[in-house]
């Protein structure tokens, strides 16, 4: 979804909620993930001490994380990979756009890269003329709507069976309607294969890349990861710059995670470690492999201590799949490339919290996301930390935007708040006032939105406090 | 009467500002089920509220400010802290230590913090509280919310309470798993999120059949109930105290 468009979250809200297919596919589909995931997981203390594994990796990364990229980049040039920073999603476009001009290249088969999205990559390139193409079955899937993913790891989970036969019918050329499954796949798999033969250039995206060896690390069950990097003559992989993992022995433990949380898998069909390009005598992979890492405000989070967990994330998606709110309006709604609760926290601090700050409002703190989070994101503590700056009342915020909803009506109903709260005569006032009139309140402004749906709550005629005083409790 | 008399002299109530408000006999059961285990109740009357909906909300001065009150009027002993809902007593026990993570404060706080129990969590395993029924058999379901459940770690306890009662048949619901929607301010900046998610949860109490449903806290039962009553839904809510001391009682 272009992030320059008008963000509407409140109507994109109200849109997804009325579709009741769209909610269907959610439920069965997060439903059918979150089973799986327990399968894999299904010993609790094992799966803690994972967790804690997975947090402490992830942590020690951040804390050296300018080292490690360094020798990452030093280790790949080694190897024979050519190494690309890029500060701006702009200059990422550009340094694909370079590599594709450079090699005379028109098409691009892509595996599956969440940073590809971020960067839009797919607008930008074909605004240039080009032919981007996606062979991540999911992402073929929504490509051939003109949709974005909305899902981090099953990009067309918003759809069933039926809708998909329909896509198939009506984008690809003499295809007709089937609803069997082995043939929707047999079709896409006719095409794509035809797509890597041709293709000028392969993309792909990196989930671990090991600092110590220069290895980059791609996990998939779709073979066309392996495609796309070692078909084409050129393979350009992007990351994110917290991708990076100290050394090989990480691995194992973080795989696992991401397995599991992902698809309730304990290990995938493929996993992919790509060293550099083809060598001398070798009859198979790209002549040249590139590395792109994108920085896109990453840094900016990492300065920031209790933020900097953002960038723990592995990129598992449970958190959306245990989420009752990502649930029931789908990831569209979000109007963000990371839909979710690891979008609630991650975008904001990306674009802003005057273009993403009302992300942070779609969620009840239930905490189902930290409770399964592989790497252990403390996210509801985000979600409020990204609230408080979104009021800013101390001028001390550090995300872009903040203080974007400063209010004088809610500051002073919170003010008015505390004091019935910490003085006891202004409490004892309140209370009075909620016995005589609370029953009688006009249904507006809060309680407009409360009696949408539900009655308006009875206020009692004694408090606790009185009955406790009555009943002669002790008091103190 | 009581079960261990010997054990725990007395205890702090913090009967939370929702159940002083709308609910005020769920919090004087909770405090009748201690006294029957033979513990003194003290009820500061000088107490509020925990300090959460300025917490979720984003106004985190004024929500320490509330907390720190609280931990004032509980400092005079070091006694237990008993809070009859899991959402309030997760607020106070681990979220004050976030407020006060870089204050001076923090040790005094932290020391609050550890005083605070849920109500059925220390009824069932600080008091091993013991209950004969007395009621007629009837049919129920539960509700835990979401931080008596992910925070406290109570929501065995709530329902060992609720089996110990002979004569009531506890049916589970098929996604207890799942936030009723309320959330505090939550329901408000967005009610029609809320709404959906507190739609499914009355459909799944209705789906096991049963006519009333119990829940050790009144912010999930002030929403759900608020939308059985809009929907005309014949199913009654009420806070586990109650209900246990009723039972009791006869």
């Amino acid at each position: 979804m272009a992030s320059n468009a008008k963000f509407n979250f409140k109507k994109s809200i109200t849109d997804a909620l009325a579709d009741k297919q769209l909610r269907a596919n959610f439920k069965f589909a997060t439903d059918t993930l979150r089973g799986k995931r327990l399968a894999v997981f299904s010993d609790p203390e094992e799966t803690m001490h994972l967790r804690k594994v997975g947090n402490g990796l992830k942590r020690n990364v951040l804390t050296k994380l300018p080292q490690l990229l360094e020798q990452l980049e030093a280790k790949c040039k080694e190897n024979g990979i050519i190494v690309h920073w890029a500060e701006t999603v702009d200059e990422a476009n550009n340094i694909v756009l370079d590599l594709m001009e450079k090699h005379s290249a028109h098409k691009m088969v892509k595996g599956k890269s969440m940073v590809s999205e971020e960067m839009h990559l797919n607008k930008f390139l074909e605004d240039q003329g080009k032919l981007p193409l996606e062979t991540d079955l999911g992402e073929y899937i929504i490509q051939l709507n003109n949709e974005p993913p909305s899902h981090i790891i099953v990009p067309a989970v918003h759809k069933n069976r039926k809708q998909i036969a329909q896509i198939f019918a009506d984008n690809i050329p003499g295809v007709s309607y089937t609803e069997d499954t082995s043939e929707l796949l047999a079709i896409a798999r006719h095409k794509l294969r035809e797509h890597y033969r041709t293709a000028d250039i392969g993309l792909s995206g990196v989930n671990f890349a090991i600092a110590e060896s220069g290895t980059l690390c791609l996990v998939e069950n779709e073979g066309n990861g392996r495609m796309c990097t070692a078909v084409p003559p050129v393979h350009v992989a992007l990351m994110g710059l917290e991708k990076v993992v100290e050394k090989l022995e990480d691995i194992p433990p973080l795989y696992r995670l991401l397995c599991g949380s992902a698809t309730g898998q304990r290990i995938t069909t493929y996993f992919n470690m790509i060293k550099g390009p083809r060598k001398a005598g070798e009859k198979d992979g790209p002549k040249e492999v590139h590395l792109i890492i994108l920085d896109n405000g990453r840094s900016k989070i990492l300065a920031d201590k209790q933020l900097r967990q953002t960038l723990q994330c592995i990129r598992c998606g449970t958190c959306l799949n245990h989420c009752p709110v990502y649930t029931r309006i789908g990831g569209h709604a979000y109007g963000s490339t990371y839909p979710g609760p690891i979008g609630e926290i991650l975008m904001p601090q990306v674009e802003g919290l005057d273009k993403k700050g009302s992300l942070p409002t779609a969620s009840s703190l239930c905490n189902a996301c930290e409770e399964v989070c592989p790497v252990m994101i403390p996210i509801p503590n985000l979600i409020r930390r990204l609230r408080d700056e979104s009021y800013d009342m101390d001028g001390e915020g550090v995300v872009k935007g903040h203080g974007f909803k400063k209010s004088l009506v809610e500051t002073i109903v919170w003010k008015g708040w505390k004091l019935t709260q910490v003085n006891a005569t202004c409490n004892k006032l309140m209370l009075l006032g909620v016995q005589l009139f609370g029953n009688m309140l006009p249904k507006v402004g809060p309680l407009k939105a409360w009696t949408s749906v539900r009655t308006s709550p009875k206020f009692a005629r004694q408090s606790l406090k009185d009955l406790a005083k009555k009943e002669g409790i002790r008091n103190e | 009467m009581g079960n261990n008399p010997a054990k725990v002299k007395t205890v702090y109530y913090f009967g939370t500002c929702l159940v002083d408000m709308a609910y005020p006999k769920a919090g004087m059961a909770g405090i009748k089920l201690l006294q029957r285990e033979g513990v003194e109740v003290i009820f500061p009357q000088e107490q509020g509220c925990c300090g959460q909906p300025a917490y979720n909300s984003g106004f985190r001065q004024e929500a320490k400010d509330v907390a720190w009150k609280q931990v004032q009027v509980f400092s005079g002993n070091n006694y237990p802290i008993i809070v009859p809902s899991g959402s309030c007593a997760g607020m106070m026990k681990y979220h004050y230590l976030e407020l006060f993570k870089d204050d001076p404060e923090y040790y005094e706080v932290k020391k609050f913090c550890d005083r605070v129990h849920e109500l059925t969590s220390y009824l069932n395993n600080e008091l091993k509280a013991q209950y004969t029924d007395k009621g007629s058999p009837v049919k129920l379901t539960w509700h835990s919310s979401c931080h008596a459940r992910r925070e406290m770690g109570c929501t065995d306890d709530s329902k060992a309470l609720i089996r110990q009662l002979k004569n009531v048949e506890l049916v589970e619901i098929e996604r207890e798993h799942e936030c009723c929607g309320f959330g505090g301010t939550f329901s408000i900046k967005q009610p029609e999120i809320s709404a959906a998610m507190v739609h499914d949860k009355v459909e799944d109490i209705k789906n096991t059949g049963t006519k009333k449903f119990l829940t050790g806290d009144c912010g999930c039962m002030m929403n759900i109930t608020g939308h059985m009553g809009k929907e005309k839904v014949a199913i009654e809510g009420q806070h586990i105290a109650e209900f246990i001391l009723e039972r009791i009682n006869g």
